[in-house]
Protein backbone atom coordinates (compact mmCIF):
# COMPACT_ATOMS: atom_id res chain seq x y z
CA UNK A 1 0.00 0.00 0.00
CA UNK A 2 1.28 3.49 -0.84
CA UNK A 3 0.22 6.19 1.01
CA UNK A 4 0.87 9.84 -0.26
CA UNK A 5 3.04 12.27 2.34
CA UNK A 6 0.78 15.36 3.57
CA UNK A 7 2.47 17.93 1.96
CA UNK A 8 2.13 21.71 4.18
CA UNK A 9 1.79 24.50 2.12
CA UNK A 10 5.50 26.53 1.95
CA UNK A 11 4.76 28.93 4.97
CA UNK A 12 7.56 31.34 5.56
CA UNK A 13 8.69 32.04 9.58
CA UNK A 14 10.60 35.08 10.25
CA UNK A 15 12.98 35.58 13.26
CA UNK A 16 15.27 38.04 14.00
CA UNK A 17 18.06 35.58 14.77
CA UNK A 18 18.50 32.17 13.33
CA UNK A 19 21.12 29.86 14.54
CA UNK A 20 22.32 26.72 12.15
CA UNK A 21 23.92 23.82 14.50
CA UNK A 22 23.37 23.19 18.25
CA UNK A 23 26.60 22.36 19.36
CA UNK A 24 28.71 24.44 22.62
CA UNK A 25 28.37 27.55 19.98
CA UNK A 26 25.14 27.20 19.04
CA UNK A 27 23.41 26.32 22.11
CA UNK A 28 25.58 29.18 23.77
CA UNK A 29 24.83 31.36 21.12
CA UNK A 30 20.90 30.74 21.73
CA UNK A 31 21.48 31.06 25.31
CA UNK A 32 23.11 34.70 24.83
CA UNK A 33 20.55 35.70 21.84
CA UNK A 34 17.04 34.42 23.76
CA UNK A 35 18.22 36.65 27.34
CA UNK A 36 18.69 39.48 24.92
CA UNK A 37 15.20 38.88 23.65
CA UNK A 38 15.60 37.71 20.35
CA UNK A 39 13.79 34.07 20.74
CA UNK A 40 16.34 32.84 18.26
CA UNK A 41 15.26 29.83 15.88
CA UNK A 42 17.84 27.03 16.06
CA UNK A 43 18.00 25.04 13.13
CA UNK A 44 19.97 22.01 15.08
CA UNK A 45 20.30 19.37 12.59
CA UNK A 46 18.76 15.64 12.10
CA UNK A 47 20.09 12.59 14.35
CA UNK A 48 22.59 10.80 12.48
CA UNK A 49 26.13 8.10 14.12
CA UNK A 50 28.34 10.47 13.34
CA UNK A 51 29.29 13.68 14.80
CA UNK A 52 26.92 15.98 12.78
CA UNK A 53 23.99 15.60 14.86
CA UNK A 54 21.96 17.86 16.98
CA UNK A 55 24.58 18.71 19.99
CA UNK A 56 27.45 17.79 18.33
CA UNK A 57 30.70 16.00 18.50
CA UNK A 58 30.14 15.70 22.08
CA UNK A 59 26.91 13.36 22.05
CA UNK A 60 29.45 10.53 20.84
CA UNK A 61 31.37 11.31 23.72
CA UNK A 62 31.65 10.00 27.43
CA UNK A 63 33.03 11.84 30.31
CA UNK A 64 33.78 15.85 29.74
CA UNK A 65 36.40 16.32 32.27
CA UNK A 66 38.17 19.92 30.95
CA UNK A 67 34.55 21.77 30.78
CA UNK A 68 35.05 24.44 34.26
CA UNK A 69 32.25 23.84 36.65
CA UNK A 70 32.04 20.37 36.43
CA UNK A 71 34.56 19.24 39.19
CA UNK A 72 33.73 15.38 38.75
CA UNK A 73 33.49 15.66 34.96
CA UNK A 74 30.01 15.29 33.02
CA UNK A 75 29.10 12.82 30.49
CA UNK A 76 28.46 14.91 27.09
CA UNK A 77 25.05 13.90 26.02
CA UNK A 78 23.88 15.30 29.48
CA UNK A 79 26.49 18.53 28.92
CA UNK A 80 24.46 19.35 25.99
CA UNK A 81 21.49 18.71 27.16
CA UNK A 82 21.38 20.92 30.07
CA UNK A 83 22.63 23.75 27.26
CA UNK A 84 19.61 22.93 25.28
CA UNK A 85 17.43 23.23 28.79
CA UNK A 86 19.17 26.49 29.80
CA UNK A 87 18.58 27.85 25.80
CA UNK A 88 14.98 26.57 25.92
CA UNK A 89 14.51 28.19 29.45
CA UNK A 90 15.19 31.47 27.90
CA UNK A 91 13.17 31.37 24.87
CA UNK A 92 14.80 29.29 21.73
CA UNK A 93 13.02 27.85 19.59
CA UNK A 94 14.28 24.50 17.89
CA UNK A 95 13.88 22.64 14.38
CA UNK A 96 14.95 19.41 14.49
CA UNK A 97 16.05 19.20 10.56
CA UNK A 98 19.20 19.84 8.55
CA UNK A 99 19.73 23.30 6.88
CA UNK A 100 19.53 22.39 2.66
CA UNK A 101 19.64 25.56 1.02
CA UNK A 102 20.61 29.22 2.19
CA UNK A 103 20.33 32.33 0.66
CA UNK A 104 22.68 35.27 2.13
CA UNK A 105 22.91 37.28 -1.08
CA UNK A 106 19.79 39.21 0.12
CA UNK A 107 18.28 40.72 3.30
CA UNK A 108 16.08 39.06 4.95
CA UNK A 109 18.20 36.12 4.84
CA UNK A 110 16.54 32.82 4.21
CA UNK A 111 17.31 29.05 5.16
CA UNK A 112 15.38 25.96 3.98
CA UNK A 113 15.26 23.11 6.07
CA UNK A 114 12.91 19.85 4.99
CA UNK A 115 11.00 21.97 2.66
CA UNK A 116 9.99 24.61 5.63
CA UNK A 117 11.31 28.25 4.50
CA UNK A 118 12.52 30.73 7.42
CA UNK A 119 13.67 33.73 7.03
CA UNK A 120 15.80 36.46 9.52
CA UNK A 121 17.50 39.55 10.06
CA UNK A 122 21.22 38.12 11.38
CA UNK A 123 22.48 33.97 11.23
CA UNK A 124 24.54 32.74 13.09
CA UNK A 125 26.75 29.69 11.36
CA UNK A 126 27.41 26.86 14.37
CA UNK A 127 27.28 23.94 11.85
CA UNK A 128 31.27 22.21 13.56
CA UNK A 129 32.94 19.73 12.16
CA UNK A 130 32.34 15.86 11.42
CA UNK A 131 34.57 13.30 11.66
CA UNK A 132 36.44 12.18 8.77
CA UNK A 133 36.52 8.71 7.43
CA UNK A 134 39.25 6.72 5.67
CA UNK A 135 38.34 7.34 2.71
CA UNK A 136 38.54 3.55 1.76
CA UNK A 137 35.50 2.17 -0.94
CA UNK A 138 35.20 -1.18 2.00
CA UNK A 139 33.97 1.38 4.48
CA UNK A 140 30.16 1.95 2.99
CA UNK A 141 30.20 -1.96 3.14
CA UNK A 142 31.13 -2.68 6.88
CA UNK A 143 30.45 0.35 8.44
CA UNK A 144 28.31 -1.06 11.13
CA UNK A 145 30.03 -4.62 10.94
CA UNK A 146 33.20 -4.10 12.61
CA UNK A 147 33.90 -0.37 10.95
CA UNK A 148 32.62 2.09 13.65
CA UNK A 149 32.54 5.78 13.95
CA UNK A 150 30.77 5.45 17.39
CA UNK A 151 33.12 3.74 20.25
CA UNK A 152 30.15 4.57 22.94
CA UNK A 153 27.55 3.10 20.72
CA UNK A 154 29.20 -0.04 20.00
CA UNK A 155 32.07 -1.00 22.38
CA UNK A 156 29.61 -3.42 23.83
CA UNK A 157 29.49 -5.31 20.62
CA UNK A 158 33.30 -6.23 21.12
CA UNK A 159 33.78 -7.44 24.50
CA UNK A 160 36.69 -9.69 24.80
CA UNK A 161 38.05 -9.21 20.92
CA UNK A 162 41.20 -7.53 19.56
CA UNK A 163 40.39 -4.39 17.80
CA UNK A 164 41.85 -1.19 16.97
CA UNK A 165 41.46 3.14 16.59
CA UNK A 166 42.79 4.73 13.98
CA UNK A 167 44.35 8.16 15.08
CA UNK A 168 46.31 10.33 17.57
CA UNK A 169 44.30 12.64 18.92
CA UNK A 170 42.29 13.63 21.91
CA UNK A 171 39.29 11.65 20.91
CA UNK A 172 41.06 8.66 19.62
CA UNK A 173 42.58 8.69 23.10
CA UNK A 174 39.34 8.76 24.42
CA UNK A 175 37.79 6.51 22.03
CA UNK A 176 40.83 3.86 22.58
CA UNK A 177 40.78 3.88 26.19
CA UNK A 178 37.18 3.67 26.82
CA UNK A 179 37.22 0.69 24.25
CA UNK A 180 39.30 -0.79 27.06
CA UNK A 181 36.25 -1.42 29.02
CA UNK A 182 35.30 -4.38 26.46
CA UNK A 183 38.15 -5.08 24.17
CA UNK A 184 40.96 -7.68 25.03
CA UNK A 185 43.02 -5.47 23.05
CA UNK A 186 43.35 -2.42 21.64
CA UNK A 187 45.87 -1.36 19.41
CA UNK A 188 46.08 2.32 18.20
CA UNK A 189 47.27 2.96 15.10
CA UNK A 190 49.44 6.15 14.51
CA UNK A 191 51.05 7.63 11.02
CA UNK A 192 53.33 9.78 12.96
CA UNK A 193 55.54 8.72 15.84
CA UNK A 194 54.25 10.80 18.75
CA UNK A 195 50.33 12.07 19.67
CA UNK A 196 48.78 15.15 18.95
CA UNK A 197 46.45 14.13 22.27
CA UNK A 198 46.77 15.89 25.37
CA UNK A 199 49.33 14.90 28.10
CA UNK A 200 47.11 13.61 30.86
CA UNK A 201 45.18 11.43 27.48
CA UNK A 202 48.47 10.17 26.49
CA UNK A 203 49.75 9.10 29.89
CA UNK A 204 46.35 7.26 30.99
CA UNK A 205 46.60 5.38 27.70
CA UNK A 206 50.59 4.62 27.57
CA UNK A 207 49.74 3.39 31.16
CA UNK A 208 46.92 1.47 30.40
CA UNK A 209 47.94 -2.57 29.71
CA UNK A 210 44.93 -3.16 27.33
CA UNK A 211 46.54 -0.74 25.15
CA UNK A 212 49.21 -0.99 22.41
CA UNK A 213 50.77 1.44 19.66
CA UNK A 214 51.63 0.99 16.83
CA UNK A 215 53.43 4.30 14.62
CA UNK A 216 54.14 5.46 11.97
CA UNK A 217 51.30 3.27 9.97
CA UNK A 218 48.23 3.73 8.10
CA UNK A 219 45.33 1.49 7.17
CA UNK A 220 45.02 0.72 3.32
CA UNK A 221 42.08 -1.38 3.49
CA UNK A 222 39.54 -2.99 4.91
CA UNK A 223 39.43 -6.59 5.04
CA UNK A 224 35.87 -9.02 5.35
CA UNK A 225 33.04 -9.29 2.93
CA UNK A 226 30.21 -9.35 4.98
CA UNK A 227 31.96 -7.93 8.73
CA UNK A 228 35.50 -7.32 9.02
CA UNK A 229 37.60 -9.58 9.70
CA UNK A 230 41.29 -7.57 9.54
CA UNK A 231 42.99 -4.50 8.28
CA UNK A 232 46.03 -3.54 5.66
CA UNK A 233 48.91 -1.54 6.54
CA UNK A 234 51.24 0.58 5.30
CA UNK A 235 54.44 1.93 7.05
CA UNK A 236 54.63 6.16 6.54
CA UNK A 237 58.25 5.47 7.17
CA UNK A 238 59.37 2.39 5.45
CA UNK A 239 56.96 1.63 3.12
CA UNK A 240 56.26 -1.69 3.51
CA UNK A 241 53.06 -3.42 3.68
CA UNK A 242 51.35 -5.62 6.56
CA UNK A 243 48.11 -6.71 7.61
CA UNK A 244 46.31 -7.30 11.07
CA UNK A 245 43.45 -9.47 12.04
CA UNK A 246 41.15 -7.89 13.96
CA UNK A 247 37.23 -7.81 14.38
CA UNK A 248 36.58 -3.97 15.40
CA UNK A 249 37.94 -1.05 13.77
CA UNK A 250 37.31 2.63 15.17
CA UNK A 251 38.03 5.66 13.44
CA UNK A 252 39.32 9.07 14.74
CA UNK A 253 41.11 10.64 12.40
CA UNK A 254 40.08 14.47 12.71
CA UNK A 255 37.61 16.36 11.12
CA UNK A 256 36.06 18.47 8.31
CA UNK A 257 33.99 21.38 8.89
CA UNK A 258 30.58 21.43 7.85
CA UNK A 259 30.62 24.27 5.33
CA UNK A 260 29.34 22.57 2.35
CA UNK A 261 26.05 24.56 2.05
CA UNK A 262 28.20 27.84 2.45
CA UNK A 263 30.17 27.24 -0.78
CA UNK A 264 30.54 30.22 -3.12
CA UNK A 265 28.56 31.98 -0.66
CA UNK A 266 30.97 32.64 2.83
CA UNK A 267 34.59 33.57 2.63
CA UNK A 268 36.37 30.49 3.63
CA UNK A 269 40.12 29.56 4.25
CA UNK A 270 42.33 27.38 2.14
CA UNK A 271 41.63 24.48 4.58
CA UNK A 272 37.84 24.75 4.37
CA UNK A 273 37.22 26.74 7.44
CA UNK A 274 34.96 29.39 7.36
CA UNK A 275 36.74 32.60 7.64
CA UNK A 276 35.76 35.32 10.61
CA UNK A 277 36.90 38.43 11.94
CA UNK A 278 37.06 40.69 13.20
CA UNK A 279 34.97 38.89 16.08
CA UNK A 280 32.84 35.99 14.66
CA UNK A 281 31.79 38.24 11.52
CA UNK A 282 32.03 36.48 7.72
CA UNK A 283 32.42 38.26 4.91
CA UNK A 284 28.50 39.11 4.43
CA UNK A 285 27.23 41.67 6.85
CA UNK A 286 24.72 40.09 9.29
CA UNK A 287 26.04 36.40 9.11
CA UNK A 288 28.42 35.66 12.17
CA UNK A 289 30.02 32.23 12.61
CA UNK A 290 31.48 30.72 15.61
CA UNK A 291 32.73 27.57 16.92
CA UNK A 292 34.24 24.80 15.28
CA UNK A 293 33.40 25.80 11.69
CA UNK A 294 35.92 28.75 11.82
CA UNK A 295 38.44 27.06 14.40
CA UNK A 296 40.95 24.96 13.49
CA UNK A 297 43.23 26.35 15.92
CA UNK A 298 42.02 25.33 19.58
CA UNK A 299 38.55 22.95 18.82
CA UNK A 300 37.62 22.50 22.14
CA UNK A 301 33.67 22.67 23.98
CA UNK A 302 34.59 25.49 25.83
CA UNK A 303 36.52 27.68 23.01
CA UNK A 304 33.31 27.08 21.01
CA UNK A 305 30.30 27.97 24.15
CA UNK A 306 32.86 31.29 24.37
CA UNK A 307 32.85 32.39 20.84
CA UNK A 308 28.95 30.98 20.19
CA UNK A 309 28.54 33.40 23.53
CA UNK A 310 30.61 36.42 21.19
CA UNK A 311 28.42 35.70 18.17
CA UNK A 312 25.21 36.46 19.87
CA UNK A 313 26.91 39.75 21.63
CA UNK A 314 27.95 40.99 17.99
CA UNK A 315 24.25 39.58 16.31
CA UNK A 316 22.53 42.10 19.07
CA UNK A 317 25.19 45.33 18.71
CA UNK A 318 24.65 44.48 14.87
CA UNK A 319 20.92 44.50 15.20
CA UNK A 320 20.92 47.46 17.15
CA UNK A 321 22.87 49.40 14.75
CA UNK A 322 20.61 48.58 11.83
CA UNK A 323 17.83 49.61 13.63
CA UNK A 324 19.52 53.21 14.77
CA UNK B 1 7.38 5.05 25.41
CA UNK B 2 4.48 5.10 23.13
CA UNK B 3 2.03 2.48 23.85
CA UNK B 4 2.23 1.39 20.03
CA UNK B 5 6.21 0.11 20.22
CA UNK B 6 6.64 -3.49 21.22
CA UNK B 7 9.11 -4.50 23.74
CA UNK B 8 10.81 -7.58 21.90
CA UNK B 9 12.53 -10.36 24.11
CA UNK B 10 14.16 -14.07 22.90
CA UNK B 11 10.66 -15.43 24.26
CA UNK B 12 8.58 -13.26 21.95
CA UNK B 13 10.24 -11.85 18.95
CA UNK B 14 9.30 -14.83 16.65
CA UNK B 15 6.06 -14.75 17.55
CA UNK B 16 5.48 -11.40 16.60
CA UNK B 17 7.38 -10.96 13.78
CA UNK B 18 5.74 -14.40 12.08
CA UNK B 19 2.18 -12.92 13.04
CA UNK B 20 2.79 -9.41 11.54
CA UNK B 21 0.88 -8.91 8.48
CA UNK B 22 2.46 -5.61 7.89
CA UNK B 23 6.05 -4.73 7.85
CA UNK B 24 7.86 -4.53 11.19
CA UNK B 25 11.08 -2.25 12.08
CA UNK B 26 12.95 -4.06 14.42
CA UNK B 27 15.12 -1.02 16.46
CA UNK B 28 18.13 -2.75 18.11
CA UNK B 29 18.95 -0.14 20.69
CA UNK B 30 20.45 0.42 24.27
CA UNK B 31 20.55 3.05 27.11
CA UNK B 32 23.90 3.74 26.39
CA UNK B 33 23.34 4.82 23.38
CA UNK B 34 23.13 8.23 22.14
CA UNK B 35 21.53 7.99 18.42
CA UNK B 36 19.43 5.09 19.64
CA UNK B 37 18.12 8.13 22.11
CA UNK B 38 17.51 10.37 19.59
CA UNK B 39 15.49 8.52 16.61
CA UNK B 40 13.52 7.24 19.93
CA UNK B 41 10.63 9.90 19.58
CA UNK B 42 10.89 9.82 15.67
CA UNK B 43 10.61 5.76 15.65
CA UNK B 44 7.27 6.60 18.06
CA UNK B 45 5.81 9.32 15.70
CA UNK B 46 6.39 7.05 13.17
CA UNK B 47 4.50 4.06 15.09
CA UNK B 48 1.60 6.52 15.72
CA UNK B 49 1.28 7.77 12.15
CA UNK B 50 1.64 4.78 9.90
CA UNK B 51 -0.49 2.41 12.76
CA UNK B 52 -1.64 -0.32 10.57
CA UNK B 53 1.26 0.13 7.85
CA UNK B 54 4.07 -0.03 9.98
CA UNK B 55 4.55 -1.49 13.40
CA UNK B 56 7.51 -0.64 15.62
CA UNK B 57 9.37 -3.07 18.09
CA UNK B 58 12.34 -2.58 19.97
CA UNK B 59 15.24 -5.18 20.93
CA UNK B 60 17.33 -4.19 23.90
CA UNK B 61 20.98 -5.19 23.13
CA UNK B 62 21.72 -5.39 26.81
CA UNK B 63 19.00 -7.70 28.20
CA UNK B 64 18.54 -9.43 24.68
CA UNK B 65 22.31 -10.42 23.30
CA UNK B 66 20.99 -13.17 21.79
CA UNK B 67 18.98 -11.60 19.69
CA UNK B 68 22.15 -8.68 18.66
CA UNK B 69 23.91 -12.04 17.71
CA UNK B 70 21.19 -13.73 15.95
CA UNK B 71 20.51 -10.88 13.54
CA UNK B 72 24.68 -10.12 13.37
CA UNK B 73 24.14 -6.42 15.27
CA UNK B 74 27.75 -4.94 15.94
CA UNK B 75 26.62 -1.46 15.75
CA UNK B 76 23.38 0.32 17.45
CA UNK B 77 20.88 1.78 16.41
CA UNK B 78 20.72 -1.14 13.58
CA UNK B 79 16.88 -0.78 12.37
CA UNK B 80 15.79 -4.79 10.67
CA UNK B 81 12.57 -3.56 8.63
CA UNK B 82 10.37 -7.35 8.44
CA UNK B 83 8.31 -8.33 5.80
CA UNK B 84 6.59 -11.54 5.72
CA UNK B 85 8.38 -12.99 8.61
CA UNK B 86 11.75 -12.24 6.64
CA UNK B 87 14.58 -9.57 7.03
CA UNK B 88 13.86 -7.25 4.31
CA UNK B 89 16.51 -4.32 4.96
CA UNK B 90 18.89 -3.26 7.49
CA UNK B 91 19.49 0.43 7.92
CA UNK B 92 22.66 0.98 10.42
CA UNK B 93 22.85 4.57 12.12
CA UNK B 94 20.35 7.71 13.09
CA UNK B 95 19.20 9.26 10.34
CA UNK B 96 16.44 11.91 9.92
CA UNK B 97 12.64 11.63 10.58
CA UNK B 98 12.41 12.53 6.52
CA UNK B 99 14.92 9.71 5.10
CA UNK B 100 13.87 6.99 7.99
CA UNK B 101 10.31 6.92 6.49
CA UNK B 102 11.67 6.58 3.00
CA UNK B 103 13.82 3.84 3.73
CA UNK B 104 10.32 2.40 5.21
CA UNK B 105 8.19 3.08 3.00
CA UNK B 106 10.15 1.84 -0.04
CA UNK B 107 9.36 -1.58 1.32
CA UNK B 108 5.29 -0.84 1.37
Amino acid sequence: MVETFRYREAMTQHHSVIILGSGPAGLTAAIYAARANLAPLVIEGEPSSTSDQPGGQLMLTTDVENFPGFPDGIMGPELMKNMRDQATRFGSVFVTEKASVVDFSVRPFSVTAAGEHYTSDAIIVATGAQSNMLGLPAEDRLIGHGLSTCATCDGFFFRGKEIAVVGGGDSALEEATFLTKFASKVTLIHRRDHLRASKIMQERAFANPKMEFLWNHEVTDLVGETSLAGIELRNTVTGDTSSMPISGLFIAIGHTPNTHLFQGKLTMEPNGYLHTGPGTYTNVEGVFACGDVQDHTYRQAITAAASGCMAAIDVERWLEAQHS
Amino acid sequence: MSAHVAHLTSATFDETINSADNLVVVDFWAEWCGPCKMIAPILDDIAVEKAGVISIAKVNVDTEPDLAMRFDVMSIPTMIVFKNGVPAKRIVGAKGKAQLLADFTDLL
